[in-house]
């Protein structure tokens, strides 16, 4: 089970295109630009990178939300977009914004109660019964307490944990969890992310856990794939990704993580030049090329870095491990 | 629904609300009690009735109220019928028979009566009785007429407007039948007898004689130019005027809505349409299309109902609730509930429709009122429902009979003030509604 193929992704591509006055074609958006990866049954991973490369686009992708420009994604060995409904109940979705992804004009058993009337399942009471049993799960007890609140009756953690509920209630194989700790405080991010840890072991769940920060990592997630500029630049295993990063983007990256050491207070961090490049107009060859220091010239900025596997289980797109 | 509820529980708080809701709870009253004592059909019966179904009504006549708040005594209509009368029979011959009627009449009033008229109910085979009409003041003169054959089953002798009589008294009967002949512009007070003589000729003939002295007051309305009962009217008009101006109001609110969020949701060319539809609604002017509608096809109030919630089936508003729906559209919400499998149908009205209800609440009670006043407005315009009664067509009627310039307030002010009074209530709960759902409009 645990090494079986929960749901895979080949080549995957979504662009947007831009056009001037509704029709004429000015370009492509590169949201997503050859993504290739697996999630193993009950396995969790992680998809790290800034802002604006390409890490929500691929989520909602996954969910079946946007339909890819080319490349697929296989489900349990099945296109995904030949499964229809049915795929809807397998994917979980866990949002940013905890608040706004609950309708405020709904109380908790209604939101819950949503998910399952759509796709059909089960009589009145076994509704009823889930509901009580997954809020349970994820700790809103007493149940009664919670079942008839409204959204907003909510402090940001309760609601976070309303959203588990509801992407769990259809009991589906894999969550996909869009940064679900950045916009709650700090105080309750390790609670929610050990909640969510908890809840995917316990129904050994395949995650596709979506961040921007690199330190709620270790608590989650076996693997760590790691976006830049719409591509996955560097895929490996927790320790051996932090112990040994490759890419130099993925080190730039560790190393920007705030450690909490009075020595520190003085150091000067290296930050790579330059910006992320605009994904309307991606740079030649490998993207990250213009801010990289082992820049080799001719070679980067021509063509495209494929993915070399350097130690079994650690892939690096980058031509200096040739 | 619950918070429905919750927020109809608030506005009793607001004692302005609660004046509305009375208001409103009165129409209402006032619907049903028309709804349950005038069946639908009968309202109409009554209404084109004409002179036959209210031929004992005075015309025009104030409402009896009106009686407690002038020091004249006026009068309410008498009818001295068969049983107020002392029957006397002489039998002349074989076959003729003379029938004396006595009826005695105790005038209090200040006024003179508006009308006088006898009804001559008989029954014969050929030959037709004959009758005669004595009629003697307080002051002991006697005046003699009428002497006639009444024709027919049920025959109307209209003393007021008989000529020879009204030259032989120099004035009109009822004036001068009822004033003192020493102050002519006051009347006579005390009793009056007045006395029917009829010969019948058959064995089997037979006649009974009713004596209608019209007054200046009836009942709790007055009554118009056709003698029609001015409150069955304003009774009616308030189930009329609630149907059409919650129907309309209800079904231009509701498809607005519906056709703003099927736009705002699909996007494209679909919102394209509905935006350009919207575009040509907004010039295209209402009112002159209803007069057209009223002039060439039907008057009935129901089509010009339907034609106004045809033409107003996109109307300007949907650019508002386009604009809320555009940014409901984008929230995380309606993204998680694709991601769980939500069709279009079921996003458009269980996810986007409902964000819009608390504030369509508050315009839809404020504009009520609007298509009440369009109803009455149109029946001004002489293209009210030509059936039904309504308050408009009171005003109407009254408009074109002069109501104002001949002294007739109440024919006017009684349908104005109960379609102001319906506008009034209506407003005080929607803005009061307003600001239940709208807690940035609280005073502070």
């Amino acid at each position: 089970m645990q090494d079986q193929v929960l749901i895979s992704v080949r080549n995957l591509h979504k662009w947007f295109e831009l056009r001037k006055w509704g029709f004429i074609h000015v370009g492509f958006v590169r949201a997503v630009d050859g993504v290739d990866f697996d999630i193993r049954h009950g396995e969790a991973v992680t998809f790290v990178g800034e802002s604006g490369c390409g890490k929500s686009t691929l989520a909602r992708t996954i969910l079946g939300l946007y339909q890819p420009t080319k490349g697929e994604i296989l489900f349990q060995g099945k296109k995904l977009q030949k499964l229809g409904r049915w795929y809807r109940a397998q994917v979980g979705y866990i949002q940013q914004d905890p608040y706004g992804a609950l309708p405020p004009f709904m109380n908790v058993r209604r939101i819950l109660l949503e998910p399952m009337v759509i796709n059909r399942r089960g009589t009145r009471t076994e509704r009823e019964r889930r509901i009580r049993e997954v809020l349970e799960e994820v700790k809103l007890t007493p149940v009664e307490d919670f079942i008839g609140k409204f959204p907003h009756m909510l402090s940001g953690g309760q609601q976070q944990r309303v959203v588990i509920a509801r992407s769990i209630v259809l009991n589906p194989k894999l969550l996909v969890a869009d940064e679900p700790v950045s916009m709650l405080d700090a105080s309750v991010r390790v609670e929610i992310l050990q909640l969510l840890r908890g809840v995917q072991e316990a129904h050994q769940l395949g995650v596709a856990y979506i961040t921007h920060d690199l330190s709620t990592v270790r608590y989650f997630s076996e693997r760590i794939f790691v976006m830049y500029a719409a591509k996955l630049v560097e895929k490996a295993p927790v320790k051996e990704l932090i112990s040994n990063p490759l890419h130099p983007y993925t080190q730039a990256l560790l190393d920007a993580i705030p450690d909490p050491d009075p020595e520190n207070a003085h150091k000067f961090k290296e930050v790579p030049p330059g910006e992320p490049p605009s994904l309307l107009n991606p740079p030649p060859g490998c993207r990250f090329h213009p801010r990289c220091k082992h820049l080799i010239e001719g070679l980067c900025d021509q063509e495209v870095p494929p993915e070399f596997e350097v130690k079994p289980g650690h892939y690096v797109s980058c031509w200096l491990y040739k | 629904m619950r918070g429905l509820l919750a927020a109809l529980k608030e506005i009793t708080r607001y004692p302005s609300a609660m004046v509305g809701l009375f208001i409103l709870a009165f129409i209402l009253a006032l619907a049903a009690y028309a709804v349950i004592t005038i069946p639908y059909g009968e309202a109409i019966r009554l209404w084109r009735g004409g002179e036959a179904t209210w031929r004992y009504n005075p015309r025009t006549a104030a409402p009896a109220w009106i009686d407690y708040l002038t020091p004249k005594k006026l009068l309410r209509t008498v009818i001295l019928g068969p049983e107020d009368a002392q029957k006397e029979v002489k039998v002349l011959s074989e076959r003729t028979r003379r029938l004396i009627f006595t009826y005695t009449l105790d005038y209090e009033a200040d006024v003179f009566p508006s009308e006088l008229a006898v009804v001559f109910k008989s029954q014969y085979e050929k030959k037709p009785p004959r009758v005669e009409v004595i009629w003697r003041t307080p002051d002991g003169r006697e005046f003699s007429f009428g002497r006639q054959i009444p024709s027919g089953k049920v025959h109307w002798y209209t003393v007021s407007q008989d000529r020879d009589l009204i030259a032989s008294l120099r004035g009109a009967p009822e004036e001068v039948l009822f004033q003192d002949p020493n102050a002519p512009e006051k009347t006579l007070k005390g009793i009056h007898t007045i006395t029917i003589k009829a010969y019948v000729f058959e064995p089997e003939a037979d006649l009974e004689a009713e004596v209608v002295v019209y007054g200046t007051v009836y009942g709790i309305a007055g009554t118009d130019h056709l003698r029609r009962d001015i409150w069955v009217a304003l009774l009616w008009g308030a189930p009329i005027a609630l149907a059409f101006g919650l129907g309309a109001s209800f079904g231009i609110t509701i498809s607005s809505i519906v056709f703003a969020a099927i736009g705002a949701w699909f996007g494209g060319w679909v919102d394209a349409v509905v935006q350009r539809l919207t575009e040509i609604r907004m010039v295209i002017p209402t009112l002159p299309i209803l007069i057209m509608v009223g002039l060439f096809y039907s008057k009935s109030i129901w089509v010009i109902l339907a034609v106004l919630i045809g033409l107003n089936l996109i109307e300007s508003t949907v650019k508002q609730y386009r604009a809320v729906f555009l940014q409901e559209k984008r929230t995380p919400y309606i993204e998680a509930a694709r991601s769980y499998g939500a069709r279009h149908l079921r996003i458009i009205f269980r996810y986007l429709i409902p964000r819009v209800i608390p504030w369509v609440i508050p315009s839809f009670v404020l504009a009520v009122p609007a298509y009440v006043f369009l109803e009455a407005s149109l029946s001004v315009l002489g293209l009210g429902d030509p059936v039904l009664p309504t308050w408009g067509k009171l005003l109407s009627d009254a408009f074109s009979h002069g109501a104002l310039y001949h002294g007739y307030y109440y024919w006017v002010l009684e349908p104005a003030f109960l379609l102001m009074l319906t506008g009034f209530g209506f407003t005080l709960i929607g803005y009061t509604l307003d600001k239940v759902f709208n807690p940035k409009l609280r005073e502070i």
